[in-house]
């Protein structure tokens, strides 16, 4: 075999090593940015599986300023765990079609739920067995919630934040 | 590259345009697994053309042995683990490749000039490894077959835990000459036939440690004193850590073996360190570590007895050119196999791999290093870097304790072996006994190592999984009419 053809296999095997890499690493790399997106878990109850992912912009743009904008898990399982907040109620419990799933011992299948109305959110136990407490008044009927409260339910804690 | 991001398949529950854009990208995946085995047809042809001066009429025989191999359990995956990872199965795959060229590249230069051209497919280390390859990927298919969901090894957690104590302990108690190999207590030995069962104990000791950490999660990371400025945890916490430390001195001291009970030590740590989130664990891990193998090295010159091997390993790294001819001879042959592949390497097939002891064995990536270069080098461990990368991320993203811990542990295991034994290979830490994942020659550890990725598939398969595949929500819809407004459509959790 001349030389040549053996110098040109020995760099062009390296050179195909590293394509190999920046191929993968161009793999990883689309897939990481398909993974931000595909990384919010859209909070669709799951009997139902809306179209959400295509307009998840639109309805959380609707009002601004003092208004709470997020749901925050504070403590529990779930901690860290943020919803961003529409126009649409939000459910709580260990109930597979909840808005919030949480796996508490201390939590009933449906255990409370956030309404809004006229920006200003509600809570409300929904009957749960161990009770739902804003702060550390048990919740009774509809109430509002302010902002940074902790609404808490079983071991797991929440807050609204703008 | 196909730019067809389509998924390739519908998830088996046929849900496919509702809840979100999934992509399965197992396209990706075999397109990057055939790149990786053109690489390893590649590499055979250039071996046999420097070596042979001719590029024989089957050289491909091996490449494609492997590619059908890697295709089927392509195919598994992607019917049973359809969201798993599309880098990690080609990466394993090309490192794998890479390992027997290399051992075929050594039959090579064994043989007589005059059969070279006529090597059979299976002959030689690099058959068994090819035929070795062919068992491994047949039992890391059989355990995604097996295995659907992750967490239902956790079932048997603790049988596994004593099935690896017993595994790591078994070499320890047989008799030398049924277990020792190089000074090494790691094997089984019956007739010709070896298995190093501690390559297994890795696995089945770190379904054990994930499992008992998630339940012990709350209690270890209680915080207790603060020093420095690091919350270090109650004496009472450390009981375990201390019994993990207990087993990996002992395995230091009766095995023989540096990189095992490091391996096992730091396996434990590092899951105790991403169970509880608290750097005061491996501080700890590490004073505990470097106190033990100080002592090892301090009875080591004075008492000798178990401890001397270890001892006369840390001098060959303190000065391995101290006695260049003997006892350092390994290691300076690796050295200056290194320096003589410089930045390109002499080609594959170019070098002398046959004067460096255990070049097929836990030398193979010196043998390597020689012929592509810290160039190639470079690229054979960024390959790696990728493949722990890849299972970290899948710890990450998956939801539940368990997988997050097993996934950690895992790739963490596979990066720290390699750390292990490149380190002790170029000079930067004792050198031990350790076979370089994927490459090296060897049943078992090849078993061993591709149980794990088939673990890391199936949790990076749970982890990439869409949610919603559970239940069978309307198809298609048909029309452009609005969605309907569900109560919970606006609102989307954001994973920390």
């Amino acid at each position: 075999m001349p030389e040549l053809v053996i110098t040109v296999a020995r760099f062009g095997f390296l050179i195909l090593l590293w394509i190999f890499v920046f191929t993968v690493v161009g793999v990883i790399r689309r897939d990481l940015f398909a993974g931000a997106r595909s990384g919010r878990l859209v909070a669709a109850p799951r009997a139902v599986g809306a179209p959400a992912g295509q307009q998840p912009a639109k309805p959380a743009k609707v009002k601004r300023g003092r208004a709470a904008h997020q749901l925050v898990v504070t403590a529990g399982q779930l901690a860290g765990t943020r919803i961003t907040l529409g126009e649409a109620q939000i459910t709580i419990g260990r109930a597979e079609d909840s808005t919030l799933v949480i796996t508490d011992d201390y939590a009933s299948a449906r255990h409370a739920r956030l309404v809004p109305r006229d920006g200003q959110w509600f809570v409300e136990d929904l009957g749960s067995t161990n009770g739902t407490y804003l702060d550390r008044a048990k919740v009774t009927g509809p109430t509002p919630v302010p902002l940074g409260v902790p609404i808490r339910i079983g071991r797991t804690s929440l807050e609204l934040r703008p | 590259m196909t730019a067809a991001a389509t998924p390739a398949i519908s998830p088996p529950t046929g849900e496919q345009s509702g809840v979100r854009l999934a992509r399965s990208r197992r396209n990706s995946e075999l397109s990057l697994l055939l790149l990786a085995m053109v690489l390893v047809a590649a590499y055979q042809a250039t071996i046999e053309a420097t070596l042979l001066d001719t590029v024989t009429s089957d050289f491909w025989v091996p490449a494609a042995a492997l590619t059908a191999v890697f295709l089927g359990v392509h195919v598994v995956v992607r019917f049973l683990a359809p969201f798993a990872d599309p880098a990690l199965l080609p990466a394993v795959a090309l490192l794998n490749g890479i390992g027997v060229g290399f051992l075929r590249r050594l039959d090579l230069d064994d043989a007589a000039p005059a059969d070279r051209a006529d090597l059979a497919t299976f002959a030689g280390i690099g058959g068994r490894q090819l035929l070795w390859t062919l068992i491994s990927v047949l039992l890391a298919a059989g355990l995604l077959v097996l295995m659907r969901d992750h967490r239902s090894v956790s079932r048997y957690a603790y049988t596994l835990g004593l099935a690896g104590i017993v595994l790591v302990m078994i070499p320890a108690v047989l008799p030398a000459r049924f277990s020792e190999i190089n000074g090494a207590k790691l094997w089984i030995r019956v007739g010709s036939f070896s298995i190093q069962p501690g390559e297994f104990a890795k696995l089945a000791l770190l379904v054990f440690f994930a499992y008992y950490l998630v339940r012990k999660r709350e209690v270890l990371s209680l915080a207790s004193r603060r020093f420095l400025g690091i919350d270090f945890p109650r004496g009472r916490d450390l009981g375990p850590v201390l019994v993990v430390w207990a087993i990996s001195l002992m395995v230091l001291i009766f095995q023989k073996d540096l990189g095992t009970s490091l391996l096992y030590f730091g396996m434990f740590v590092v899951t105790l360190y991403i169970a509880t989130e608290r750097v005061s664990w491996l501080l700890i891990g590490l004073m505990l570590f470097f106190v033990g193998a100080y002592m090892a090295y301090v009875l080591g010159s004075t008492v000798g007895g178990p401890f001397a091997n270890f001892y006369v390993r840390a001098e060959i790294w303190l000065d391995p050119f101290a006695d260049p001819t003997d006892k350092g001879y390994q290691l300076v042959q690796g050295l200056l196999a290194l320096g003589t592949g410089g930045l390109f390497g002499a080609g594959p097939g170019g070098g002398e791999p046959g004067i460096l002891p255990e070049v097929q064995n836990d030398f193979i990536f010196a043998g390597i290093g020689e012929e592509i270069g810290l160039f190639g080098l470079s690229a054979l461990l960024i390959v790696y870097l990728l493949i722990v990368e890849r299972g970290l991320r899948a710890a990450l993203a998956v939801r539940d304790s368990f997988g997050k811990l097993l996934a950690g542990g895992l790739s963490f295991t596979i990066g720290l072996q390699v750390f292990v034994i490149v380190g002790g290979i170029s000079g930067l830490i004792p050198l031990t006994g350790q076979t370089t994942p994927f490459l090296s020659a060897g049943g078992s550890s090849l078993m061993a190592n591709w149980l794990i990725i088939a673990v890391l598939l199936r949790v990076s398969d749970a982890a990439r999984r869409p949610v919603a595949s559970g239940g069978g929500g309307p198809a298609a819809r048909p029309g452009g009419g609005p969605p309907q407004q569900l109560h919970g459509a606006p609102t989307e959790v954001i994973r920390p």
